[in-house]
């Protein structure tokens, strides 16, 4: 799950104040399961923005309509009738579905009401935690399904460093040391020999901005 | 590895240490500024006390004279460094240019570092690089010296740096089981010296020690027992609260603080003379690297009273 968080309610103002009819965006997929920007979230960031605004002598008329997921063409088509009018658009879906969004209506500023933090395991409905990094090259096979990349501060594979106390990382407490998580996962499985090899270094492919063509694709 | 011949390029720790003499090496910090009268004055107080003078690396990822200059300075005052190389910073391009440069610049030996990461530091939101962990860059090391080739792409180096290439070691940090088996990764990939994190529980290390002589790595590599002295009580209390795989005896916390008024320090140092004699005991310890950090001037008398001068010649 692509998990996202709300800015601060005046950095979303600073981009927007001078618009007078603002849609905003939401997205019932990921920004929706992680609390940040599904119908719900909508309904009340624009009550907040609206507050705000009348609060900084400002005015618009705001909109809102959420969308099934912002990510893809065919669920996005619908708000072609509803952008008449509107010469601002706030997005509450994650950095993929805002620039969909920006790409589709290219002729009206589009603004971001959120932050894409990473992606995720939903542990509960409020706490969510990042897994992957989309390294592009998975290395879970190796470290008993626990990601260096992602789980250790200095996505170390020959871990863990000498910062590792009390199984916690060094820089922070409540984050516990990956590698020795990843230990104890391969001493339970009788793999620990992964551990005494040398993990040879990634080579970063996800770096340029990826495109995947998958077999047998062909353009509609 | 003792009493095995070092090339003709060898710096004056690998000599030794292929000698079987028992060495010293100290570490200095370099200035937060381009000052290199700084490092001057640092280096004098150890010159002709050890045998080769480690220099950190933007330690606690505070900006600091990068270690590179520093050692060049060091060369050009005729004293050994020990270049300390973090992987936080660099990606491998910059490590592996970074070590021609070296090479070039007559510095014989690197101390291969993760890092500390750069939430410790000044710049704690900067991005930390971490292209290749402490492991890697020790084994890109030896592929390049031993082999002439940057090893990504095979492609030959025009002059292969020689280097002596070292790793630190953590004995108390988690998983403390499996320590022995990391530094045996460490060797494998062409670690030669190790240099090990403060040591104050000559116990527990020496438990640690017959781990790593079990699994016959101390006949493999030189492991140089890292010391540091404490200058107080609270610093005993920082340094075991704050700094990861850090063990002291409670001991050493009533001799501090029963010490007179003025005179911890002086307590710190005896604490420290005497962990080092315990080392020269330890089978496969084949020296000691002292952390006097901000305190280089007192090393001089750290090495005398241990009875470790003169410092042999080369």
């Amino acid at each position: 799950m692509i998990i996202a968080r709300e800015k601060k309610l005046e950095d979303i103002y600073s981009l927007t104040s001078s618009y007078q009819k603002i849609m905003i965006v939401g997205c019932a997929g990921c920004t929706a399961v992680c609390l940040a920007g599904g119908h719900q979230e909508v309904v009340r960031f624009k009550e907040e923005l609206s507050l705000y605004m009348k609060k900084h002598g400002t005015e618009a008329a705001l909109k809102g309509y959420t969308v099934e997921r912002q990510c893809e063409p065919i669920f996005i088509f619908e708000l072609v009738e509803r952008m008449r009018n509107i010469d601002a658009i706030v997005s509450m879906g994650c950095g993929a579905g805002t620039q969909l969004l920006a790409e589709k209506f290219d002729d009206i500023p589009v603004f971001p009401a959120l932050d894409t933090i990473f992606v995720g395991i939903s542990r509960e409905t409020g706490l969510y935690e990042e897994n992957c990094r989309s390294c592009g090259d998975c290395q879970l096979g190796y470290t008993g399904g626990i990601c260096p990349v992602t789980r250790c501060a200095k996505g170390i594979f020959n871990g863990p460093c000498g910062g590792s106390t009390n199984g916690r990382c060094e820089v922070d407490p409540d984050i516990p040391c990956a590698w020795c998580q990843i230990y104890e996962r391969l001493k339970k499985q009788n793999r620990i020999e992964n551990m005494y090899a040398i993990r040879r270094p990634m080579q970063w492919k996800n770096q340029n901005p990826g495109i995947l063509i998958q077999k047998g694709f062909k353009k509609q | 590895m003792k009493h095995s011949t070092a090339g003709e390029n060898s710096g004056k720790l690998q000599r030794l240490c292929r000698s079987g003499d028992f060495v010293v090496t100290a570490e200095l910090g370099p200035p937060k500024g381009n000052n290199p009268l700084i490092v001057e004055k640092k280096a004098s107080y150890l010159a002709g006390f050890v045998d080769a003078v480690n220099v950190t690396d933007n330690q606690t990822a505070i900006v600091r004279m990068s270690s590179i200059a520093t050692a060049a300075l060091l060369v050009r005052m005729g004293i050994e460094p020990v270049m300390q190389m973090v992987t936080r910073d660099r990606n491998r391009i910059a490590a592996q240019s970074d070590i021609l440069g070296a090479a070039a610049l007559g510095i014989k030996n690197v101390l291969c570092l993760s890092g500390d990461h750069q939430m410790f530091g000044n710049h704690p939101f900067c991005k930390g690089v971490y292209d290749i962990d402490s492991i890697q860059l020790v084994s890109i090391l030896r592929t390049m010296r031993d082999e002439g080739v940057f090893p990504d792409t095979g492609e030959k180096i025009d002059g292969a740096p020689d280097l002596f290439i070292g790793a630190a070691d953590a004995p108390f940090s988690d998983p403390v089981e499996y320590r022995p088996y990391r530094l045996r990764k460490k060797i494998d990939a062409g670690a030669q010296f190790i240099q090990t994190q403060c040591i104050y529980d000559v116990k527990a290390f020496r438990e640690y020690m017959r781990r790593v002589r079990d699994l016959g790595i101390h006949e493999k590599c030189f492991i140089i027992g890292g010391v540091m002295p404490l200058k107080s009580l609270a610093m005993a209390r920082y340094m075991q609260q704050n700094v990861p795989g850090i063990v002291i005896p409670e001991s050493f916390f009533r001799c501090l603080a029963s010490a007179p008024g003025g005179k911890a320090g002086d307590e710190g140092i005896k604490i420290c003379c005497d962990i080092i004699s315990e080392l020269r005991e330890t089978d496969g310890i084949s020296g000691i690297h002292v952390m006097a950090v901000e305190w280089e001037h007192r090393v001089p008398e750290i090495i005398d009273k241990c009875g470790l001068l003169p410092r042999p010649l080369v």
